[in-house]
């Protein structure tokens, strides 16, 4: 029946096959980061030491890594923190990088993402960085270029260096060190919150937290996070109440609530503010050593009031800078890789 | 056209209740003469050999998109029938939804027309209501006179209670069924796949199976309302248990309830989409498993009288998109055969007759097709000659149809067809 294909960590097609025969899978560069689900602990082991070296590196030696190697971001939409941040990154290694997004290119006139992957990679970009407003949208890139590609946030789906630089904040904040494993996050227990249905950074977080022993709560109202949400993977609970999730936890995330994705939904506010804000007294009284993160961008008075965003417990600008830092890593790890589109026969061997 | 005599078979005729060796003498494109091994005597008939092959009635597919007019980059009328004679259907009823709309005898009869090149018979399936815009009824006895044999606005629903219940009033009238799309649209908007953990897991927004059922019970409330006549609710490529469990209540109430299920609907699930394979994703979507497994379970109970491909070619561009931008559909002539008997008969057990009752007698019933979907003497020359016991791998790059939009892109499939004849012509094989 479905011939065999390689793990590419999808879901298993129930039915069993019968047959000997192989149909070739869409080669996606191994460089890519498109899920948080796709590294293995090993693989984020050393995304997470490399970034440890790479920001304590003197940044004169640091800007020779990539000299004049080419990066692409292609931003279809906009974005202030995550754009600027892989820039950064990029351009602290030497790489050359390009920006096209969606206001500025021939995106406006109907181009497919298919070709305007092409033209990039024909352009020579080595790895092109992609935001876009559709799920899955890099797998397409991925596939159709050939070139490693990260994910910069697609859709509802993830956020996969948003999930690694929050990792990157907690373990500092429990100074557990870099060499991650199964257990490293064991009694760790961390409440995401908000508008977890429209969320790619709560996906990539709650796919990405448990594999190293958290437990994960996911609090908010049922229009935001529906009860499937639990089922993303072993470890995860759904708690409404949430100052009872608030009263077991050691970190806590705040989401925005996405009024541009919410299309239809009748939510109010004020009702939200009252049962989700994270606010002074809220948290006083029941987590009053969490650490408070918010991926941004934040909205002051909504989700969380300027008091709790710039107070003692938050760790929204350790997130920021440690954003630059892993992007740097996964960029190296991008450009290490020799790309599928240009392997030839005898040379296919890699990192 | 010379007769052809085919012999030595093991001719499978589920209408007429033969399940045998029998030889079959084709002539003046019908069937002059079915009997024993040796018995059919004819000097000047082209011979086919078929021992140890199966003989049955071609196959019958009720839903089929061939989009002529006016998306011949996608498929047309002669591509899309010659994939069908290469799947062995003789007779493919052809959805409304091309452009424009097929909703008037001259499209209707510009569908039969010879210019078309049609490879096996096709029967337009006409828009229910003009333009498909779910208001107005289009002229029903002038459309069954011009060849259309049911009504649908497939592809969309009928959603109105009231347009509803006037288009399966005035289809009774003339006889003609009503072919319901179930979905309620109210319920999928922005929607690409079905609804549940997956769609979360990806960030898709889901249809839910409600969308399916609710609008099967609409449908069959409306349909028990109708006291004075007594019309015909034909469920298109059904895909839920909720669904199919209201049209097997609507039948044990007496009510004129049919329904189709596509091979695609019972041989994958939902997590075939794997990282977003557009092939992978139509309408209605690939269903959970317990949602298939009642698929299953209501061919071999007999709820399900009709396999139906829903063969939707769509262009390799249109296909290479963003999942949530690329349509709905995959190609399904080639491969339905195949899977249905890799499926229902090897793995499911279902016997090989019933199978083929599935992919002939019993559609051509529905639409009642007269004399297809049977090789009773009298019946129409359209025959499909297989090994049943030959197992191959479909490529679609190999496919008759203009598109290749397949998730079945290398499957193992049991059952190779080696001729299939069309009106006493030989269409594919041979
Ligand atoms: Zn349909």
């Amino acid at each position: 029946m479905p011939p065999k294909t390689p793990d590419r960590k999808s879901p298993k097609i129930e039915i069993q096959s019968a047959s000997v025969s192989s149909a070739k899978p869409p080669l996606i560069d191994p460089g890519s980061l498109l899920s948080s689900n796709d590294l293995t602990i090993d693989e984020l082991r050393s995304i997470l030491e490399l970034a440890d070296r790479l920001e304590n590196e003197d940044p004169t030696q640091r800007d020779k890594r990539l000299f004049k190697r080419r990066v692409s971001l292609l931003f279809y939409e906009s974005s202030t923190r995550t754009r600027t941040s892989f820039e950064l990154a990029a351009k602290a290694l030497g790489a050359d990088t390009s920006l096209v997004s969606a206001q500025s290119s021939s995106i406006e006139k109907g181009e497919s993402l298919k070709d305007t992957g092409i033209t990039l990679r024909s352009l020579g970009a080595e790895c092109i960085i992609l935001r876009s407003p559709y799920s899955g949208a890099p797998y397409l890139l991925a596939e159709t270029t050939g070139l490693p590609v990260l994910n910069a946030g697609d859709g509802m789906h993830e956020h996969p260096s948003q999930a690694l630089l929050d990792l990157r904040t907690i373990l500092r904040h429990l100074n557990a060190g870099s060499k991650v494993t199964e257990k490293t996050l064991a009694d760790v227990t961390i409440t995401i919150c908000g508008d977890i249905f429209h969320s790619r950074v709560a996906r990539s977080n709650a796919l990405l937290l448990p594999r190293l022993g958290a437990r994960v709560i996911l609090c908010g109202p049922l229009p935001l996070l529906p009860e499937t949400a639990a089922q993303l993977a072993p470890g995860i609970v759904i708690e409404r109440d949430f100052d009872r999730a608030l009263a077991q936890s050691d970190i806590v995330m705040m989401l925005r609530i996405q009024a541009e994705r919410l299309a239809g939904l009748a939510l109010d506010l004020e009702e939200y503010k009252g049962r989700y804000q994270a606010n002074t007294a809220r948290i006083a009284a029941q987590a009053p050593r969490a650490l408070i993160m918010h991926p941004g961008p934040i909205i002051r008075g909504l989700e969380v009031t300027s008091e709790v965003a710039d107070g003692p417990q938050s760790a929204i600008a350790q997130q920021v800078r440690n954003g630059v830092a892993i992007r740097m890593a996964l960029i190296m790890r991008a450009l290490a890789s020799n790309g599928l589109h240009d392997v030839r026969p005898g040379k296919n061997g890699r990192r | 056209m010379n007769p052809i005599l085919i012999r030595g078979g093991h001719l499978v005729d589920p209408a007429a209740h033969v399940d045998g060796r029998r030889d079959l003498l084709l002539a003046d494109g019908k069937v002059a003469a079915v009997d024993m091994p040796g018995k059919i005597k004819h000097s000047a008939a082209e011979i086919i050999e078929a021992k140890g092959l199966v003989v049955a009635p071609g196959l019958v597919d009720i839903h089929v998109h061939l989009r002529e007019p006016g998306q011949s980059y996608k498929e047309t009328i002669a591509t899309g029938t010659a994939a069908a004679a290469a799947g062995g259907f003789t007779t493919v009823c052809a959805m409304p939804n091309t452009v424009p709309v097929n909703d008037s005898p001259e499209t209707t009869r510009w569908m039969q027309a010879p210019e078309r090149g049609a490879a096996v018979r096709v029967f337009p399936i006409a828009a229910a209501t003009r333009g498909s815009m779910g208001e107005n009824l289009t002229e029903y006895g002038a459309l069954k006179a011009a060849g259309a044999v049911a009504v649908t606005d497939d592809g969309k629903p009928i959603l109105g209670d009231s347009v509803m219940r006037q288009a399966l009033t005035a289809a009774a009238r003339v006889n003609l069924p009503v072919i319901q799309h179930a979905e309620d649209t109210r319920l999928t908007g922005g929607c690409s796949m079905n609804a549940g953990a997956l769609a979360f897991r990806l960030g898709l927004r889901g249809m839910p199976v409600q969308a399916e059922s609710g609008l099967v019970e609409r449908d069959i409330r409306v349909l028990s309302e109708i006291k004075d006549s007594r019309p015909h609710l034909h469920v298109a490529h059904l895909s839920t248990k909720a669904a199919l469990d209201a049209v097997r209540r609507a039948r044990r109430n007496g009510l004129r309830v049919t329904c189709e299920v596509t091979p695609h609907h019972f041989a994958l699930n939902e997590e075939a989409i794997a990282n977003y394979n557009t092939n992978a994703k139509m309408n209605p979507p690939l269903r959970a498993e317990a949602d298939r497994e009642a698929m299953i379970e209501g061919i071999i109970d007999g709820s399900i009288e009709c396999i139906a491909t829903d063969h939707a070619p769509h262009a390799l561009h249109e296909k290479e998109q963003e999942f949530e931008r690329a349509p709905n559909g995959i190609t399904g002539l080639e491969t339905a055969l195949g899977l249905s008997i890799a499926i229902l008969h090897v793995r499911h057990k279902l016997p090989l007759s019933r199978v083929i009752a599935l992919l002939s007698s019993q559609p051509a019933a529905v639409l009642n097709l007269k004399g297809r979907g049977t090789l009773a003497v009298g019946s129409v020359a359209d025959v499909v000659i297989f090994d049943p016991q030959k197992q191959w791998t479909f490529r679609a790059l190999q496919s008759k149809s203009r598109s290749k939009n397949t998730p079945f892109e290398g499957w193992t499939l049991q059952g190779k067809i080696a001729r299939t004849i069309s009106e006493g012509r030989m269409v594919y094989g041979g």
